[in-house]
């Protein structure tokens, strides 16, 4: 009455914003949480414990400390940069959920193009890499974004050839019709896009063995080291739901999504997420970091040959069977399975062992 | 192969992940500390200690401060001075224990806590006031004659000033006050226990 009708909307609009961004932001702090105690496991030791039960609030912990903490511009830092770098780190990761699908029917929008933009968001991350490098005016957050930025650009190569696989597979980039078109988990069909998938993954989230910007031996903290406060805060919170993200990326991509059995479908949704959030965490407690020219060197010479490699098999089993039913996807999986296993040593073969320069990328000699 | 080595990674951290932590969660649950333990909160008793300031001299850090006032006592036929002052400055001790190896008497002891934070750096600080109203629980380092005796530094037993030297209690004739009470089991010269 009175009321104009989109202010219906709107408020629809914002509960359900508020619903899906608080929901996933929650879930990454529970993943910080939860990342720590499992890196304590791995470790031998017990991890936080001592806030609330199992020290699942320590999160509420730090971040009360965080913004306490005084928050520090560098005299000669870019003031405009520097502040809003955080924002722009963590904005993308929140605006990529929209095209997320958390269970039957619950998405915020299917949108046909879901792949690229959640790509297209995941590729802003670099930006705001760099600005908070730059404003920072310190050589090692300089350093650090660099490197970031190298390692992301050449990382986002393979990662988008590996969910082109998927696309090709699914015959769409809707996040929605790709769940849709996984009779059989497209981790089993496609175990080459699955590994690039992840490998690429874990060095956009910069995580280890990946995770040269913040090398903590080398450059301090990478590009915030120059971060206090809740700004630091922010670039932990986005690095950590970022993970969360990707988890939901590879729920949907390579896992069926929400779909399973007995549980409704927004719990398998998270039981999927979750365990895709602890192999990270158990990759992270076992890989130590490797160089920045080792890693450039496996993101140009081995995973970008390799997600060819993945593209073109899944290309050519696409148009023999256009529409494939279950027994073909099932064949799909045995090719790509026994190519897989061809693929990996003699591409590594290859290209991990450059003729000529050095008789391997990752020996010692090569500096 | 490649990927062989990642994997063999992978299975190690989770052997790990399996074994109980050894973390012990210290407010609750406590190590057992050694009777050698030098810790913090000397122990000093006030009627061994002459008043020497061997302890003060022989600190590398300079942190003991002690005052002496000859009056009362006669130095030149053995007595002690009075001890007006006798200041340990923890927040720099290293707890090295070369005033405790230092005094000729073995007045000064270590103690065996480590849990004397303080806000203020002043709180210390401590002095002869606080020696004195301690409980006395010696760490038996540098002290064998404690633990000869069996003395449990962690135990309820205030160690008594008469049974904490290495001498026999008898050492000094002219201090006939040092003379211990009738079945009074201490050590002696030979060290064989009464």
């Amino acid at each position: 009455m009175g009321a104009p009708e989109w202010l219906a909307y709107f408020f629809g609009a914002m509960a359900v914003i508020m619903t899906v961004v608080n929901g996933f932001l929650l879930i990454g702090t529970i993943f910080t949480w939860m990342e720590r105690r499992v890196l304590g496991r791995f470790q031998s030791r017990v991890g936080p414990n001592r806030v609330g039960p199992f020290g699942i609030l320590q999160a509420i912990a730090d971040a009360v400390k965080l913004l306490f903490k005084e928050d520090i511009v560098p005299r000669r830092a870019d003031r405009l940069l520097f502040n809003a770098a955080p924002i722009v780190i963590l904005a993308p990761s929140l605006m990529a959920l929209a095209v997320v699908p958390f269970g039957a029917g619950s998405y915020v929008a299917d949108l046909n193009i879901g792949v690229l933009y959640v790509v297209a968001m995941g590729g802003i991350a670099s930006l705001a890499v760099l600005m908070a490098g730059y404003a920072s005016d310190n050589k090692l957050a300089l350093f650090g974004a660099m490197r970031a930025v190298a390692m992301l650009l050449s990382y986002e190569i393979p990662l988008v050839m590996s969910l082109l696989g998927i696309t090709v597979l699914a015959g769409s980039m809707s996040l929605v019709d790709i769940v849709g078109a996984q009779d059989i988990p497209f981790l089993l069909v496609s175990p080459l896009g699955a590994l690039i998938f992840l490998i690429a993954m874990s060095a956009e989230l910069n995580r280890s063995p990946f995770d040269v910007t913040e090398a903590e031996s080398e450059l301090v903290a990478g590009y915030i080291t120059e971060y206090s406060g809740m700004k630091f805060g922010i670039f932990y919170l986005a690095e950590f739901s970022n993970v969360v993200l990707a988890g939901a990326l590879f729920a949907i991509l390579f896992l069926d999504g929400w779909n399973g059995y007995f549980l409704p479908s927004h719990l398998w949704f998270l039981v999927k997420v979750f365990g895709f959030l602890l192999v990270a965490s158990w990759v992270r407690a076992t890989l130590p970091r490797m160089r920045i020219d080792q890693i450039l060197a496996l993101a140009w010479k081995y995973l970008f040959p390799l997600s060819m490699v993945n593209l073109l098999l899944l290309t050519v089993e696409t148009l023999t069977w256009p529409e494939p039913s279950t027994l073909e996807l099932w064949m799909m999986t045995g090719i790509n399975w026994v190519a897989a296993f061809a693929a990996i040593p003699l591409l590594a073969m290859v290209g991990l062992r450059a003729p000529g320069r050095s008789r391997r990328a990752f020996s010692p000699e090569v500096h | 192969m490649y990927g062989i080595g990642i994997v063999k990674g992978l299975l190690v951290t989770l052997k790990n992940a399996r074994r109980k932590p050894f973390t012990t969660q210290y407010p609750e649950e406590r190590l057992e500390q050694s009777p050698r333990f030098r810790g913090q909160e000397f122990v000093w008793f006030v009627d061994r200690c002459t008043g020497c300031a061997s302890c003060a001299k022989f600190c590398p850090l300079g942190i003991i401060k002690i005052v002496t006032d000859p009056n009362g006592g006669n130095g030149q036929d053995g007595g002690s001075y009075r001890v007006d002052t006798f200041d340990i400055d923890q927040g720099r001790c290293m707890y090295c224990g070369l005033c405790v190896e230092a005094c000729p008497y073995d007045a000064l002891h270590m103690g065996t806590n480590f849990e004397a934070s303080q806000t203020s750096r002043l709180d210390l600080v401590i002095t002869k006031e606080d020696l004195n109203a301690r409980e006395k629980h010696p760490s038996t380092w540098f002290r064998p004659q404690l633990s000869k005796q069996g003395f449990d530094p962690f135990g309820e037993e205030s160690k008594d000033w008469h049974g904490a030297g290495r001498e026999p209690v008898d050492w000094h004739p002219k201090r006939p006050e040092m003379l211990p009470d009738e079945g009074d089991t201490r050590s002696t010269s030979d060290g064989e226990y009464k």
